[in-house]
């Protein structure tokens, strides 16, 4: 650990907290206020599809309304998807003549990038063309993106507003939040991040692969395309899809550790701002900062832990004449190093993005376990843009509830009394995502279509198969990219997992959020439980760590935790 | 229930046309206008005007008078179209041989090295195309470049320390130092040939 990486550190942190206000602030306007810039060019857009659709952008919708758009929206987008990836060969934009892609792998990559996973079973550079990438795949890093802040919105509205009685329980309109998202936030703002990652050498462009002699007179086959466009929406959407294989560890995805931080930003950028917006809406900035408090708290212990776990040298290599104080450097690039590898890595996880700087296979047990825990914790430390805003509301529910338990009051959150039926809905949404991860590892696990799939022995194949399921049911997309996973088996199962882990969990949030905004307010009271102070970011950070650790620990411990005391003896697999 | 489809329908198709198509044709109309360069692969020539390559992007070194860059994972090593990490775990035999054999040729290719071998020289980079190397990793193979020049080691060390990027704005990344540009400024100074 040196002091130039923790300057790094702490450099991101402060950049992140200085615009999480403005950033908030802008979402709010684009959202909840007619205030918004740039209008001349936009409205007209919207307003002509609004007509093509027979859509009324100024009627609001209940819950059932808002999910069944959200439903069938991304179905048939990802069903527009699948046939791109099928139909590649017939399409433009394929310099290198790739042919479709294989049914089970079209499967997974529409499922993946419909979920704002991004889960990536195949080389970017060896089976997508050019118009797959940018049509068929960053086209979902926007609607992702935007779905999943659609409907976090939602759900604020949901809890924040105060419904008369006889009014309809509506909490906003889909198609409005969508085009609005796009149109106002995630465009313009990709716009400028892709120009900056230009600058510093990310590519740009639609030429074939050259061949070029090198300087010792070999060939090398060099990959192009329009990789910058779609690498600034992939951190900004938190997507993190990769146009290549390596992804963000790739020169021509992110060229120097100027693009690296800005990447990193650009993932925390929404999700930070989000959580202000949510304070606005909730017309008490401190609900907000106390969500952006919890979540940096987690976040923190996370880079400490990995940046320690990283910067040690490996005690199986220990014999060898090696001079390791420059730490693990497997999977990792020396633009980067091992302090931006490490932030990255919880950046990436943390954000429910999945992008990645360095290989967390090659990580050593305890480093790679940190990201892991990450997505295993539901992806609520700033989580996907929208998705980790309302995972944390989730909890929020979950500790208002059993500080209500503790103290024998009925529970309320913003003056309104949580029930039965909002209990239900919440633990229902807990309880879908470790069955969704532990369910189909275990099985993997046994049987031999999903060990043969496995590149490292040991107990680190056990968190190999553990990591691919957390990730894909929390939408993630990173991976212990050791595992094959382009086979029936993963291809198929995981996709399901992505697909469940997004949209069975989005369900639940909605119908909280159509049972709360119908709730009349009660007035705040001595009695009432505060939930913007210090004391309830405490009782916050307890209940989801007390969950998670719960629910994952007995699995942690046969992977990482057993892998870390066996590599401090030497043992190897 | 048809009329969301409808709209589904409908929103799907513009979505698609506004940001799967005019936005990243957009940006790359921007990119070949403002940053032609870094917009197609910052490809870099020689002396004789020749293209040797990308600067981002690590090649194969063998001869002992080029500097070498990191061992790569991506296809059966430097290939672009299949870039990638090893994915071995830290308790992996497979790293461990690799590692071991890796650590053998380095000595036995530089022999008058001094002090143990710098963990980057044995170890594959995330994309297997990483371009850099640390000043430490480079200064180690000083003396088989020298040697094998026939020039002395103080005069490859400047050619090294003028090619040393350090930390962008002072602050972000590490020191390190463009293996390809490296090689390029060698053969400018001394010339293509070995001793």
């Amino acid at each position: 650990m040196t002091i130039l990486g923790w300057l790094q550190i702490i450099i991101f942190c402060l950049a992140i907290l200085a615009l999480t206000k403005p950033m908030g602030v802008y979402i709010f306007n684009i959202l909840e206020t007619p205030h918004k810039p740039m209008s001349v060019v936009i409205e007209p857009i919207k307003t002509l599809t609004e007509k093509l659709a027979g859509v009324d952008s100024k009627q609001e919708q209940t819950w059932v309304e808002y999910a069944l758009s959200v439903m069938y929206f991304s179905m048939i987008t990802c069903v527009v998807t699948y046939v791109i990836l099928r139909l590649q060969d017939l399409l433009p934009l394929n310099p290198q003549k790739f042919s479709g892609v294989p049914s089970a792998l079209a499967f997974n990559t529409s499922s993946s990038f419909t979920t704002n996973t991004n889960w990536q079973a195949y080389t970017g550079e060896s089976t997508m063309s050019y118009f797959s990438q940018m049509a068929g795949l960053a086209w979902h890093n926007f609607l992702s993106a935007a779905v999943g802040i659609a409907v976090a919105i939602a759900c604020a509205r949901g809890f924040t507003r105060k419904i008369p009685k006889d009014a309809p329980k509506t909490i906003g309109n889909f198609w409005a939040d969508l085009m609005n998202i796009t149109l106002y936030v995630l465009i313009p703002i990709s716009i400028i991040g892709a120009l900056v990652l230009v600058s510093n050498g990310a590519i740009q462009n639609f030429s074939p692969y050259p061949e070029i002699r090198t300087m010792e007179n070999a060939t090398q086959t060099i990959p192009l395309g329009p990789v910058a466009s779609q690498e600034s929406i992939k951190q900004l959407g938190t997507n993190g899809g990769g146009f290549f294989n390596a992804n963000a560890a790739h020169p021509y995805e992110s060229p120097t550790p100027f693009t690296n931080f800005v990447s990193m930003f650009l993932i925390f950028l929404i999700p930070a701002g989000l959580t202000y917006t949510y304070g606005l809406m909730a017309k008490n900035s401190k609900q907000g900062w106390v969500l952006l408090i919890a979540m940096s708290i987690l976040f923190g212990m996370g880079v400490v832990t990995v940046y320690w776990a990283e910067s040690k040298p490996n005690p199986v290599l220990n014999s060898l004449p090696l001079n390791q104080t420059a730490g693990n450097l497997e999977g990792k690039e020396m633009r980067f190093g091992v302090a931006n590898s490490a932030l990255y890595s919880v950046v990436t996880t943390d954000a429910s993005c999945g992008a990645v700087n360095s290989m967390h296979d090659s990580f050593s047990p305890l480093g790679g376990m940190v990201p892991l825990l990450n997505i295993a914790l539901g992806e609520i430390i700033f989580g996907g843009v929208g998705s980790g805003l309302y995972g944390m509301l989730i909890f929020v529910m979950l500790s208002v509830f059993i500080a209500g338990l503790m103290v024998g009051r009925t529970p309320e959150y913003l003056g309104k009394k949580i029930e039965v039926k909002e209990m239900k809905l919440v633990t229902l949404y807990i309880l879908i995502f470790p069955i969704l991860i532990l369910l189909p590892s275990a099985w993997s696990s046994i049987a031999t279509y999903g060990q043969s799939s496995l590149n490292n022995g040991g107990p680190h194949g056990l968190s190999e198969i553990l990591y691919a399921f957390t990730s894909a049911s929390g939408n993630n997309g990173s991976a212990f990219a050791g595992l094959n996973a382009n086979t029936d088996w993963y291809n198929y199962s995981l996709g399901a997992c992505m697909l469940f882990g997004r949209f069975w969990m989005m369900l639940p949030v909605l119908a909280l959020a159509g049972s709360m905004a119908g709730k009349k307010t009660v007035p705040e009271s001595l009695g009432t439980f505060p939930t913007d102070n210090l004391t309830f970011v405490f009782l916050l950070v307890s209940i989801i760590l007390i969950v998670g650790a719960l629910t994952f620990f007995p699995a942690l411990c046969l992977g990482p935790i057993v892998e870390h005391f066996l590599l401090l003896k030497g043992k190897v697999f | 229930m048809f009329k969301i489809i409808w709209a589904s329908i409908v929103y799907t198709f513009i979505t698609l046309i506004l940001t799967g198509i005019i936005y990243p044709c957009f940006v790359t109309f921007c990119a070949q206008m403002i940053f032609p360069y870094q917009a197609n692969g910052s490809f870099i020539k020689n002396d004789a005007g020749q293209i040797v390559g990308s600067e981002l992007i690590a090649q194969p070194f063998q001869n002992p008078i080029y500097f070498q860059p990191r061992p790569s994972a991506a296809g059966n090593g430097y290939d672009p179209t299949s870039s990638g990490g090893s994915n071995y775990a830290q308790t992996s035999q497979k790293l461990l041989d690799r590692i071991s054999s890796d650590v053998a040729r380095l000595q036995k290719e530089n022999p008058q090295a001094v002090g143990s071998i710098p963990v980057e020289l044995v170890t594959t980079s995330g994309s297997g195309l990483d371009p850099d190397l640390s000043p430490d990793g480079a200064e180690w193979q000083i003396p088989r470049v020298a040697a094998a020049r026939g020039v002395t080691i103080e005069r490859v060390k400047q050619v090294l320390d003028s090619a040393i990027d350090q930390p962008q704005f002072g602050f972000l990344g590490e020191p390190r130092v463009n293996v390809l540009k490296l090689n390029i400024a060698l053969d400018h100074r001394f010339g293509v040939s070995s001793k």
